[in-house]
């Protein structure tokens, strides 16, 4: 356990230089793919993650549909190359089924649902580039893709991880922290603080689970205004383009 | 037509909670009758059937020799699978894993080895190899709170199991070495969240009106699991509530552990 210590703890602060509450830096850009109905691109650190959005389109196999509302379909997937271990396997493993349910059911605490009935609205979720904190990354992808859409939504959403190394509880594990921290703790809340994905393994006792959700609250601050940003500045462009084309048309 | 029959169940049970009371006459944070038995399986090196309520799963454990992961090769192996067999209920269905019974084995695996409970660096063997323990749960009866009455069964056929004795990396199966060591108990209670109402330990016809439901693991000074499931959301304040409740119900889970190795 000392050794561990030493290795991510330095002089106080995380070996990336981090401090405790500080996030590595997220970027988030919407409209990335041109045959997908919605789309984003997230640069995580050093994950990288691409979405794609389909629908609301029909349901298949069609004894799926709901006649009270849509269907979700997420897939969470990596590609063979993302990580810095070994050469990854093709297709759907156990971890991924899992994620892409977890991601699913976060999902449908926001998406309305109920405006399309016996339809179905998939999310694919691609990681590139894997270096701890893909599922949040990669539902914060879902989120900026499902608006890229025009897919109405609730409330908009983040994830975001605490997690507990050499003792101290953090934000935001990067891979090493996340191997051989003591705990990891991956949450996705909307803005009003519900909690829509809530995971976690290691070991923390009461006190550093009421410390690290305050942490994710007040960073999931920092999140939502960058994905509103994102939403901004695609929407502006968009806007700006359909002006002009209207302003020759006025004159 | 099977909607219908689930909307009057589900509109039912809204209706009693409102008035504080639940459809079997439990408290809030009240387990169903529990009931545990072990050691009943000869062949295995572990074993344990456990019963909340209608729910019954059954544990086993064997070992195998391995070669250590990769990723971690100063540690042997646990490998946690489930099966949720057609017997059970009539929505579980012949065929591969479902996304539920993956989940299942994952977050019952999770609370195991985040609690680092089974000491499997002691697993290694002298010649690169390593023991690999297979931890496998079969859900017999499906009547609500299925990850509870999987984890009660899991710890219970590993405070059972016997560690076999090995020679030149070949399992001797009918001589051990005496229990396998286990340095804590690690159980799990699920929570359900019907319109803003938070139970303990949900029915079938409480799971179908749930919106979300939160499984916390605990150790004995630790929460070492947590999953939220469904599309419900939590409050902070109601996680945190959770957390409490979990380091408290967990004893009446522990009532039936405690004697086993006695």
């Amino acid at each position: 356990m000392d050794e561990k210590k030493v290795e991510l703890l330095k002089d106080g602060k995380r070996i990336s230089g981090r401090a405790f509450d500080e996030l590595r830096e997220v970027k988030i850009k919407l409209g990335v793919l041109d045959e997908a109905d919605g789309s984003s691109y997230i640069e995580w650190g050093n994950n990288k993650v691409i979405v794609g959005v389909y629908g609301p389109k029909e349901v298949i196999p069609r004894h799926m549909e709901n006649p009270s509302k849509a269907i979700l379909k997420c897939n969470y997937s990596m590609v063979t190359f993302c990580s810095k271990e070994e050469h990854g396997k093709m297709g759907p493993n156990r971890r991924s089924v899992e994620l892409s349910k977890v991601i699913r059911e976060a999902l449908e605490g926001i998406v309305e649902t109920n405006l399309f009935p016996r339809t179905q609205i998939e999310i694919y979720m691609v990681v590139l580039e894997a270096d701890a904190g893909t599922r949040i990354a990669s539902f914060l992808g879902a989120v900026a893709a499902l608006l890229d859409a025009g897919i109405p939504i609730k409330d908009i959403a983040v994830g975001i991880a605490a997690g507990k190394v050499g003792g101290k509880v953090v934000v935001d594990l990067d891979k090493d922290e996340d191997n051989f921290g003591e705990a990891d703790f991956p949450v996705a809340l909307t803005r009003t603080g519900d909690i829509l994905l809530l995971q976690m393994d290691g070991k923390l006792t009461k006190e550093e689970v009421e410390e690290a959700l305050g942490l994710i609250f007040e960073k999931s601050e920092v999140l939502l205004s960058k994905l509103r940003e994102a939403v901004e500045e695609k929407y502006s462009k968009e806007v700006v383009k359909e002006l002009k084309f209207s302003n020759k048309i006025i004159k | 037509m099977e909607d219908v029959h689930k909307k009057i169940r589900k509109s039912y049970v809204e209706f009693l909670l409102e008035k504080n009371e639940r459809m079997d006459g439990r408290d809030f944070f009240e387990f169903r009758e529990i009931s545990l038995e072990y050691g009943m399986i000869g062949t295995a090196e572990g074993s344990a059937i456990a019963k909340i309520g209608k729910t019954t799963v059954i544990a086993g454990v064997k070992f195998e020799i391995s070669e250590p992961f990769p990723s971690d090769p100063e540690k042997g192996i646990l490998i946690t699978n489930a099966e949720f067999l057609p017997l059970a209920s009539e929505s579980f269905d012949l065929g591969p894993p479902t996304e539920k019974s993956i989940e299942f084995s994952r977050v019952i695996d999770r609370g195991i080895r985040h609690g680092e409970i089974i000491p499997l660096e002691k697993f290694l063997l002298d010649d690169g190899k390593a023991l690999a323990l297979f931890l496998d749960l079969y859900v017999l009866d499906y009547g609500g709170n299925l990850i509870d009455t999987g984890s009660l069964a899991a710890m219970a056929a590993l405070l059972n199991t016997k560690l076999p004795k090995v020679e030149d990396s070949v399992i001797l199966r009918d001589e051990y070495q005496g229990p396998l060591e286990l340095r804590d108990i690690v159980v799990t209670t699920t929570f359900a969240k019907i319109k803003d109402r938070l139970i303990l330990d949900p029915s079938l016809e409480e799971e179908d009106a749930a919106d979300c439901f939160l499984t916390i693991g605990t150790s004995s000074n630790y929460m070492v699991s947590a999953q939220k499931t469904g599309s419900g959301t939590f409050k902070k304040e109601e996680v945190l509530e959770l957390v409490d409740k979990a380091f408290e119900k967990r004893k009446d889970l522990l009532k039936y552990l405690n004697n086993i190795r006695d």
